[in-house]
């Protein structure tokens, strides 16, 4: 059991970490309020040199633009950017899973057209699966891309909980492409240029007053005859491989998630009274043995991803822990601090509105626990009544249900 | 980095499975509560070598690590074998800092004899005074009171309530303060002054349990400070939180196989969210219990600093974790998991005494809060 380097993990670690060093006065601020688009373009041209020095997707394949490296040495490089307190990159759902999914399922010319000037943050990615109606139940997805005679294809939907739209050049999306089909099998994933015709983006705003994610509509909108990624009706296995390397990213993210006891620790040690205070202690001695438990679960799979394990259900007990810990934390501070915390400026305050949504984002807890405790536990499913009928012919039955 | 048992630790824990996998330790279990004798699990842990486990290879042992102590204890836990290790391991940790002849360190290592560790508690940010376990009530009692001699000998006076494993110990460990701090005082068989009474009132009967009493009793000092002696109490911690794993694991496994083959309103009751989400809750809280106590043994060795913090978080997440889990096997198993005949009960008996020892979960929860705000 040991948590220090390997040398050669240690000696890329010193490179990289100089190299932040380096560059660190070039790093936009932290994103705040203020001048969206300058603040972006900032953080584009802070992806790019970090592209150009070889710090992203260093777990892509070279051929690619990446540098073939392990999951181990993009740890090291988040661990030397959180440490620095420099941004990461712009784009972390493109070149952490979309770009990822583009390379396990693209054609040639995909690749060829996309992935480079995904890596140098030139052209952002959005993430088009969630639906108004259709977010735990992922293939129950309506938006609908019909194929016309001459090969290209017509798109009609809408998409939500949207990060990045608003400045995204392209976005992944899963369409319905055969509705007589059995909801997971009339499913085709699709390439969609966010500046196309017919493509509203409006922003979504939080319980902070921040917008943090978009909802996108498609009205009409055309898109290319090679804009399929992987085969038609084939979507389902292409949206499974996005959400494989989406629990990798979490799992290989969980120390910059910054829900970590020392960081709530210093928040209420501030207060030497409450910091001495029994109630206080006990409270906050539980959430930091959960988020504790979360650090070192953290290293436990980072473990398994280095000796070439992908992570299964499981991971995702990570984020329900995380979320209620650190629910747990922002209610205490809240009540150690008084009013003061719920000050707008203050990252208190931020931190608590925040929370109650990310309990949704990625799978609600609910979800996580079905696909453990049925994947994990291989405890049976819950009866389904969707099975083994066309997408088209269940939703009439769930309207007619409605409607008695 | 590598933060996963070595292929020795693999090993071992399947030989520990193996070896208390030969006894019926569950149903003795049951059976000691109405008076029946316990199997006696001393010879398979001399044989196995776990009595040498903390002790170094010069006196007879293996030199091993925490982590290694902790694999032992949580497949004894799993099976509620009652094996006097808590009580021999921390003591022999002690003692093998020092001060102790080699000869008796040796039969300690070989198992010869048998040590209990009388524990002390060390004090923290709030209250820097060592206490020992009351017999009753929130205030805790002041450590035993000790007066160094010539000679490396010492005279100790108190009591310590509820020591795991005192009765029939060869030798006593016991922690007490001088003046200077915290002191070590070691005592042999039938040493003089010294009285272990069973505690009675059983209630977890794979748990045995004595009060000490020390009247002018004469022991010899040992070397160990207050770093060593600190980290005793906290490896005690870290032991009461493995056990609890195994038998979490076990509540688990029992608590899903139940839930796939009992069937309510035509379903197996496994397949509804109710029963699915809890048993997901423990397998969460035995899975973060698993990497809190791999994060102790890591800190015993390469991050001292840490060890209190991540013991005591280990010892909280594994108390509670123990007393969901044999909640909810109980509770799956509907009202016939909580009769005298069912092994459910014997879980939860585990899990209610095992979180009252050596200042109890909530201490531990407040330790782990003082380590990290007082920094």
């Amino acid at each position: 059991m040991d948590l220090n380097d390997t040398p050669e993990q240690a000696a890329y670690r010193t490179e990289v970490r100089a190299w932040i060093e380096q560059n660190a006065s070039q790093a936009p601020a932290t994103r705040g309020r203020g001048d969206e688009e300058a603040a972006v373009a900032a953080h584009r041209a802070w992806q790019r040199r970090l592209a150009e020095a070889g710090y992203v997707g260093v777990t892509w394949p070279a051929e690619h633009g990446g540098q073939g490296k392990g999951p181990l040495q993009q740890v090291v490089i988040n661990q030397e950017i959180a440490r620095a307190g420099v941004p990461g990159i712009l784009d972390a759902i493109g070149v952490g899973m979309l770009g990822p999914t583009i390379i396990a399922h693209g054609t040639d010319e995909q690749k060829q057209r996309y992935l480079a000037p995904m890596l140098h943050g030139d052209e952002v990615w959005c993430q088009l699966f969630s639906e108004p109606a259709a977010g735990s139940d992922l293939a129950g997805i309506q938006t609908r891309a019909r194929q016309a005679e001459d090969g290209s294809w017509r798109l009609s939907g809408q998409k939500v909980w949207t990060t990045n739209a608003q400045f995204a050049a392209y976005g992944l999306l899963l369409a319905r492409t055969d509705p007589d089909a059995h909801k997971h099998k009339g499913l085709t994933m699709f390439v969609v240029p966010m500046d196309a015709a017919g493509v509203t983006i409006r922003p979504l705003r939080q319980i902070s007053g921040e917008p943090e994610f978009n909802e996108v509509f498609f009205d009409d909108v055309e898109l290319a005859p090679d804009a399929a990624v992987g085969p038609v009706n084939g979507g389902w296995g292409v949206a499974l491989t996005t959400l494989m390397f989406e629990r990798l990213t979490i799992g290989a993210g969980s120390e910059g998630m910054g829900y970590r006891a020392d960081r709530f620790a210093a928040a209420i040690a501030s207060d030497p009274v409450a910091a001495k205070d029994p109630e206080v202690r006990a409270r906050f001695g539980e959430l930091a043995t959960e988020l504790l438990a979360l650090r070192f679960t953290g290293y436990r799979l980072l473990t398994a991803i280095s000796r070439g394990q992908i992570p299964g259900p499981e991971a995702g007990m990570g984020k329900i822990t995380a979320v209620n810990g650190a629910i747990a934390a922002g209610d205490l501070i809240a009540d150690v601090l008084g009013p003061e915390a719920l000050d707008p400026e203050s990252e208190w305050s931020y931190l608590i509105s925040f929370l109650p949504g990310l309990k949704s984002a990625g799978g609600t807890e609910e979800i996580l626990r079905n696909t453990v405790g049925e994947r994990v536990l291989g405890l049976p499913p819950e009866p389904r009544l969707d099975k083994g009928i066309p997408f088209s012919e269940l939703r009439a039955k769930e309207r007619q249900e409605v409607a008695s | 980095m590598n933060f996963d048992l070595s292929d020795e630790q693999v090993l071992l824990r399947e030989a520990a499975r193996d070896a208390f996998g030969r006894v019926r330790t569950v149903e003795a279990a049951r059976e000691a509560l109405e008076g029946g004798e316990l199997p006696d699990l001393w010879p398979t842990a001399r044989q196995a070598g776990w009595t040498g486990l903390l002790v170094d290879e010069e006196h007879g042992g293996a030199g091993l690590g925490a982590i290694d102590a902790m694999l032992v204890a949580a497949e004894a836990g799993r099976v509620l074998a009652s094996v006097p290790l808590l009580g021999h391991l921390p003591a022999t940790a002690v003692a093998g800092g020092g001060g102790l002849d080699d000869e008796t360190l040796g039969k300690l290592a070989s198992g010869e004899l048998r040590a209990a560790y009388v524990a002390a508690r060390p004090g923290d940010d709030v209250d820097p005074a060592w206490t020992v376990e009351p017999r009753s009530g929130r205030r805790r009692a002041p450590a035993p009171q000790v007066a160094r001699g010539g000679d490396g000998l010492a005279t100790v006076n108190g009591t310590v309530c509820w020591v795991p494993d005192a009765v029939g110990a060869d030798v006593l460990v016991a922690v007490g303060v001088d003046a200077d701090g915290p002191v070590a005082v070691a005592f042999g068989p039938g040493a003089e002054g010294v009285a272990v009474e069973a505690a009675s009132g059983v209630y977890d009967a794979t748990r045995p349990l004595g009060h000490v009493t020390f009247e002018s009793a004469c022991g010899r000092v040992l070397a160990a400070g207050e770093d060593e002696l600190r980290r005793a109490w906290f490896l005690a911690h870290a032991l009461i939180a493995a056990e609890s794993l195994g038998a979490v694991e076990e509540c688990l496994q029992r608590s899903v196989a139940y839930a796939k083959e009992r069937y309510t309103f035509g379903r197996a009751i496994g397949s509804y969210q109710a029963i699915k989400h809890a048993l997901t809750e423990v397998l969460r809280r035995q899975e973060n219990t698993r990497s809190l106590l791999y994060y102790a043994g890591w800190a015993y060795e390469d991050k001292p600093e840490e060890f209190a913090a991540a013991a005591s978080a280990a010892r909280a997440a594994g108390g509670a974790a123990l007393d969901f889990a044999a909640r909810e096997v109980i509770s799956v198993h509907g009202g016939i998991g909580a009769t005298w005949e069912h092994d459910a009960p014997l879980f939860f008996r585990r899990a209610q005494l095992s979180r009252r020892l050596l200042g109890g979960t909530g201490d531990a929860v407040d330790r782990l809060a003082g380590e990290l705000l007082a920094v």
